[in-house]
């Protein structure tokens, strides 16, 4: 593995090496001390063109737990509002000795472009609407975690040492939202079939992107359809501007019919677990209730985000460390 | 002075003429053509085994001057257009300023006189400064030499400004050619809305939104009289709408170029900038459809939309990179290739195409080698197997889509007016 841009182009070994990886390192975060030297002397930088709480100090925090240095580049005053490319921006890094770069890009493609112009590794933190393939990797954890390791009474070593681990077939993942604008819903897909989950997308016709149909998943606008016997729950964030821009009648109207609350969730198996990638609009397209896991609902919203830094240890470390550890 | 071809497969399809024979130029004219081997002259030229045609036309390229000369300028866009096999093309109007005024139109055509390797015909802008307002002083333009009229690049959105742009371009007997695009269906859209825009996540371009301004504009043709030429078709519904156009007398003809036979949008993977154009690379479907189109006669001619960029400007984010590939040096093999040697063309048809009817839909000299025409003439070698290099380009860009293909046929020097052009 060179880079991480996306799960589409990464194999079904790859992504399983990440998730044990990362599964290993839960235990490094409930230590009393939280670090390692594993990355001791690298370092890390954050381009974020988009703005991020989560996914960047997810990353920061990632980056010092393994002891790189990490440094954060916000794009608003940078160079970069002097008209500088992305391209030069990246070569500028390269010069200056980082060693990997994490980029968020509101352009589709972003890191691509990125891995093209540099040498070293480049981890796709959001490109556009195209993927954010750790947090569908974080998801993946999160579902296995909670729908593997449970299951059979099993313990997290032993689920991590069988044959197979990362199995998730006979899994059925519903995906509800906005697809169209969402990067999360088609790493998602790669990674969750990819592992041998059943996929399905739902969400109004005038969020579903065009031919939907014709990648591995099945479609649907009818939420009841959909969440039939569905293990997994994932709601995608809605940006409220879309009612604006002709797609949606209303909020109220949407979160009527596509918003995940206690009444919506009935369809779904009723150990089904509801995600969220964050930030939610509480509300809209998840109740407060389902948001909080009340009256039994199980939510995994916050696990989601511990298991993301995780994911993201586990990426730079099979980015950067192992290549040094081979060394030593 | 005498200039004679010798012994070549002489192929004018304006006339009908395919045979072996000497062409014979005489003071910058064609003089007329007789067995191979009998002609003499002051400088002769051995084209045995290869292809003499009327020198090619293509009706749609961006020379990019005045204003971009970063990105071409006449004296290059002429040599790539030379090294295409072409002796005159037509340069759309979004230049800068824009070919809005009677000035540039003339200061085009004498840069041309002065530098041009083929011979340039401007098109002119239907608005002022291309912005869909009022209308540029088009009997102006006309007399300064503008030889048709456009919105290409910044198509008219206004059924109203449409409207009148024909009736006043249609007194003068101009022919309008648009740019077919209903844009509040494409904000944001950098290729074809389908399955690959799905998976690399890029805003769409529906197919609907040429084929809508197209069927407008048919009927606008329709009511105004004015003669309607349909710029780069790319789908199979803008085909169809021209086919049916055409059946019901309209006064409309239509080009496609050819990318949009030999490419889809799948060449857009992997996020290449240099397969971004507008219209944008379609579906199997569009390249069946458009292939019909060229064979059953509804497309007329054949253009490249030749739009050189700067490689740093392809070098970005494919949604804010700048949409246009190179054309004019790849064209004739991509014809040669993808549609004589496979028979979805004869070869004289295929030229046709290129030369005496995109001559007679704008009504300029040219595309043919009848005895007193100016000697504006092609030779190809058919036989030549190349392989498309961006960085051996004339043009002043390298955003060529065909980089790496192999193609047949090759021009091998062009004649403008008795002049040798080597290529």
């Amino acid at each position: 593995m060179k880079h991480l841009l996306s799960l589409r182009e990464t194999d079904a070994a790859d992504i399983r090496r990440i998730l044990e990886t990362a599964a290993a390192f839960k235990e490094i975060l409930r230590r009393p001390v939280k670090k390692v030297p594993t990355l001791r002397g690298k370092s890390v930088v954050t381009l974020f063109y988009e703005s991020s709480t989560r996914t960047r100090t997810s990353f920061e925090l990632a980056a010092k737990y393994m002891s790189a240095d990490a440094v954060n580049i916000a794009v608003a005053q940078s160079s970069v509002t002097k008209g500088e490319s992305l391209k030069d921006t990246l070569r500028t890094l390269e010069a200056l000795t980082a060693d990997c770069v994490i980029i968020r890009h509101s352009s589709s493609g972003a890191a691509h472009l990125a891995a093209q112009c540099v040498r070293i590794p480049v981890i796709n933190a959001g490109d556009g609407r195209h993927e954010h393939p750790t947090q569908a990797l974080l998801d993946i954890l999160t579902i296995w975690e909670h729908k593997i390791v449970g299951r059979e009474d099993d313990t997290y070593p032993r689920a991590l040492s069988s044959e197979r681990p990362f199995d998730l077939r006979g899994l059925t993942v519903a995906i509800v939202g906005d697809l169209a604008h969402s990067r999360v819903a088609r790493s998602n897909v790669w990674g969750l079939t990819k592992l041998g989950a059943t996929v399905r997308w739902v969400g109004p016709k005038t969020l579903l992107p065009a031919d939907a149909h014709q990648l591995p998943v099945r479609v649907h606008t009818r939420l009841e359809e959909a969440l039939e016997g569905a293990d997994v729950v994932m709601a995608l964030r809605l940006q409220t501007e879309r009612q604006e821009k002709g797609l949606l009648p209303s909020l109220r109207e949407y979160s009527r019919i596509w918003g995940i609350s206690p009444r919506t969730l009935r369809y779904a198996r009723p150990d089904a677990l509801v995600m969220h990638p964050g930030p939610m609009n509480r509300g809209v397209e998840i109740s407060a209730e389902v948001a909080d896991g009340e009256g039994g609902i199980r939510a995994a919203i916050e696990e989601q985000v511990t298991n993301g830094v995780a994911v993201r240890m586990a990426c730079l470390y099979l980015l950067m460390g192992e290549m040094m550890g081979a060394g030593e | 002075m005498r200039l004679v071809l010798q012994g070549g497969r002489i192929l004018d399809p304006s006339r009908q003429i395919d045979q072996e024979g000497d062409l014979v130029i005489e003071d910058g004219k064609i003089a007329g053509i007789v067995a191979s081997g009998s002609a003499r002259g002051e400088i002769t030229r051995d084209v045995r085994g290869k292809l003499v045609t009327p020198g090619l036309i293509d009706i749609h390229v961006h020379l990019r001057e005045p204003g971009f000369e970063y990105k071409e300028d006449i004296e290059s866009g002429t040599r790539a257009a030379a090294a295409g096999g072409f002796t005159a093309v037509c340069c759309m109007p979004n230049t800068n300023p824009a070919i809005d005024t009677a000035a540039v139109v003339r200061q085009i055509i004498e840069r041309a006189e002065q530098v041009g390797s083929a011979r340039v015909y401007p098109i002119a802008a239907l608005t002022r400064g291309m912005e869909g307002g009022q209308l540029s002083e088009i009997a102006d333009l006309k007399a300064a030499g503008a030889v048709a009229i456009s919105d290409d690049a910044f198509p008219i959105q206004n059924a109203e400004t449409m409207r009148r742009g024909m009736e006043y371009c249609a007194q003068f007997g101009l022919t309008l050619m648009t740019h077919n695009e209903e844009k509040t269906l494409t904000v944001g859209g950098a290729m074809n809305e389908g399955l690959t825009a799905t998976v690399m996540g890029i805003p769409g371009i529906p197919r609907v939104s040429e084929d809508i301004a197209a069927a407008r504009n048919i009927l606008l043709a329709h009511l105004t009289g004015c003669r309607l030429h349909l710029l780069h078709i790319s789908t199979a519904g803008t085909v169809e709408l021209l086919r049916l156009a055409k059946a019901s007398g309209i006064a409309v003809t239509g080009e496609t170029a050819p990318h949009y036979w030999a490419l889809t949008d799948a060449a857009c993977e992997g996020y290449n900038t240099n397969a971004k154009m507008n219209p944008p690379l379609r579906t199997p479907q569009d390249n069946a459809a458009i292939l019909r189109g060229l064979a059953d006669g509804t497309i007329d001619a054949i253009a490249t939309d030749h739009a050189p960029h700067a490689p740093y400007e392809k070098e970005r984010e494919f949604d804010q990179a700048p949409f246009g590939i190179l054309g004019l040096e790849t064209s004739f093999a991509c014809v040669y290739t993808q549609l004589v040697k496979p028979g979805i063309l004869s070869l004289s048809d295929a030229i046709a195409k290129m030369t005496c009817i995109p001559a007679r839909l704008l009504g300029i000299p040219g595309g043919t080698l009848e005895t007193g025409a100016s000697a504006d003439v092609s030779v190809f070698d058919l036989e030549t197997v190349w392989t498309v290099d961006p960085a051996q380009s004339r043009s002043k860009s390298r955003n060529t889509p065909f980089a790496g293909w192999e193609l047949q046929g090759r021009a091998s020097f062009t004649v403008l007016g008795g002049r040798i052009i080597e290529v």
